[in-house]
């Protein structure tokens, strides 16, 4: 199976084309703050490097959040609008996941933070299992201090990656010994284990509808929905 | 002559748009899906809850323009798209799908500006004859473009504040009218009268520009003091005396422009385009100008869609303006001024 999976879901740019589980050319970028200029251009120069044409792929893979709303969307509408417009398959994988399968050591715990602003986190917790993460705790949107007791009720050693800046020391305090920190790069997205995870995976069945995860309701939206109980909001755009 | 097939992406506001456009002058399909519904729980737009419409819409808009128009991708020639100005994150989803689709079938990408759209939707009526001088008016804009030819746009006058529509808007949450309000203030406007004289701003200065922000304050002010005092307006004078302020400056510095500036055609363009005072008034008003021809954008066509962008888009195939797989959303992109 011939695939481009690609993750654009936070600050670093991750985007590998494969052939079934072998690696033809992979590039991570964590510098780029213009995702929407910079990622066509590296899949255009990966493809060739691998002397692939876009119709000769099978599959297309995507981090679908969560993360940040804007870099989701490009990669989202990037993959759903290559696998709509050439009749391809299309996988989504949890953002957190990808991260999390940078572990390869079997039964592990590993938690995967990423910032979510005001002491929030976008955060889940996952056990390698088979060579791949399996949820323990599914991904969600929460504040970090009602996240920490239930890392610590786990009672286990936990790998913690993502963005960890504004937690480490809260993290230490509440693990203690079973806190395990790894160096930073082990907390970058690779599009290869994303890669890796997709090709496991089935396909989306309906590609029109598919969506970001981003695990978390507009203001607007949280904001209405709370005034408006009753009212169903899944039919709000009408076709002209 | 080769048939020319160009696949057309709009999403710079609250429309997700896909068409397709046959030699820049005939539509075959142009799908629109907008957003208003959803923005009028929030009486406006949220530039938010917008993109994430728009990733919803996108793949579906662009099948049924396919399928519409009866076209595969092998029969494409280009892909165009508006890149700017508008809301960023709304512009992005349109261009990577547009660069996406380009990228798949190894076909040109035409970046367009939005505002050239709205000037090209009056392709859909007749060929634009150069120099042509428009005026686009909508809810982001209101300007005064010259154009010398073919792919050539310079501002002589814009609003130094709120946009024609946006005063529309801002009013018409004073009357209770949910955005978008310039249909039905001005439907309320042909059933008063102009009775309370509101200001006409820098009608009577030299320059081209437009100032809505002065209208719509004594407007307010109007209403608030009323309250006040508790007497209560007629909604229809005032809609009609707002109104009549809108269009006589508009039409005054369109006048005052089509004096300065010798041109063969006046299109009138953009969201509020579709305003009936405005059109009669202008149709009145050109009846001086023998020479110039003039053009009103299709009324389907005067809000935002892919259509629009194909007809400009096509100006720019043919002058081969491409672009590549950098091409960014442009959110605050304009054209530039005449040089004086």
């Amino acid at each position: 199976m011939k695939v481009l999976a690609l993750d654009t879901s936070n600050q670093t740019l991750s985007v590998a084309v494969m052939s079934d589980d072998q690696v033809l050319a992979t590039t991570t970028v964590t510098t780029t703050k213009k995702h929407g200029a910079h990622l066509l251009p590296i899949i255009q120069d990966l493809m060739q490097t691998a002397k692939l044409k876009p119709a000769e792929l099978n599959r297309v893979i995507v981090a679908d959040g969560p993360g940040s709303y804007t870099g989701l969307r490009i990669g989202v509408t990037t993959a759903k609008t290559l696998a709509d417009t050439l009749k391809i398959e299309l996988v989504g994988v949890s953002s957190l996941a990808t991260i999390a399968a940078n572990i390869v050591n079997e039964t592990q715990l590993v938690a995967v933070l990423f910032d979510g602003r005001n002491d929030n986190v976008f955060a889940g917790v996952y056990r390698i299992q088979n060579g791949k993460p399996v949820s323990v705790i599914e991904d969600q949107h929460i504040p970090f201090e009602k996240l920490l007791p239930q890392l610590k009720a786990l009672a286990e050693p936990i790998v913690v990656l993502g963005d960890l800046d504004a937690f480490t020391e809260r993290l230490k305090t509440a693990l203690e010994a079973n806190y395990i920190h790894y160096p930073l790069e082990l907390s970058l997205p690779s599009a290869v284990q994303l890669g890796r995870l997709g090709q496991r995976q089935a396909p989306v069945s309906d590609i029109n509808s598919f969506v970001p995860r981003y695990l978390r309701l507009t203001k607007a939206e949280a904001d209405w929905q709370k005034q408006h109980p009753e009212e169903d909001s899944s039919d709000y755009v009408e076709k002209v | 002559m080769e048939r020319n097939l160009i696949l057309a992406f709009e999403s710079s506001c609250d429309e997700t748009s896909v068409a397709v456009i046959e030699n820049g002058e005939k539509i075959l399909s142009n799908i629109v899906a907008t957003q208003i519904k959803s923005h009028q729980r929030f009486g406006g737009v949220v530039p938010e809850v917008a993109s994430r419409h728009h990733i919803e819409q996108i793949t579906d808009c662009i099948d049924l323009a396919m399928s519409e128009a009866s076209v595969t991708y092998d029969d494409l020639s280009a892909v165009a798209v508006t890149y700017g100005p508008g809301l960023v994150g709304a512009l992005l989803i349109g261009v990577t799908a547009a660069k996406t689709v380009a990228y798949a079938h190894d076909l040109p990408l035409i970046p367009v500006n939005h505002m050239a759209g709205h000037i090209y939707a009056a392709r859909y009526v007749k060929p634009i004859e150069f120099p042509a001088l428009a005026l686009l008016v909508s809810g982001g804009h209101t300007e005064l473009v010259y154009l010398a030819g073919p792919g050539q746009f310079e501002i002589i006058g814009e609003t130094r504040d709120d946009a024609a529509g946006e005063a529309y808007d801002k009013i018409g949450r004073v009357l209770g009218i949910n955005y978008p309000a310039g249909k039905e203030v001005d439907r309320l406007a042909h059933l008063g009268k102009d009775t309370f004289n509101f200001p006409r701003a820098m009608d009577d200065s030299e320059s081209f520009d437009f100032s809505f922000s002065g209208l719509k304050s004594a407007f307010i002010n109007t209403v608030h003091h009323a309250d006040q005092i508790g007497e209560t307006l007629k909604r229809e004078d005032l809609a009609a005396s707002f109104q009549q302020a809108v269009v006589d400056v508009l039409a005054d510095k369109t006048v005052r422009a089509l004096d300065a500036y010798s041109v063969k055609q006046l299109i009138l363009a953009g969201g509020v385009a579709a305003n009936q005072g405005l059109r009669e008034r202008l149709d009145s008003e050109l009846e001086a100008f023998e020479n110039v021809d003039f053009i009103k954008a299709p009324l389907k066509l005067c809000g935002d869609n892919a259509a629009m962008i194909g007809a400009a888009g096509y100006v720019s195939y043919q002058l081969k303006q491409f672009g590549d797989m950098t091409l960014n959303a442009d959110p605050s992109l304009e054209f530039d001024w005449m040089a004086s």
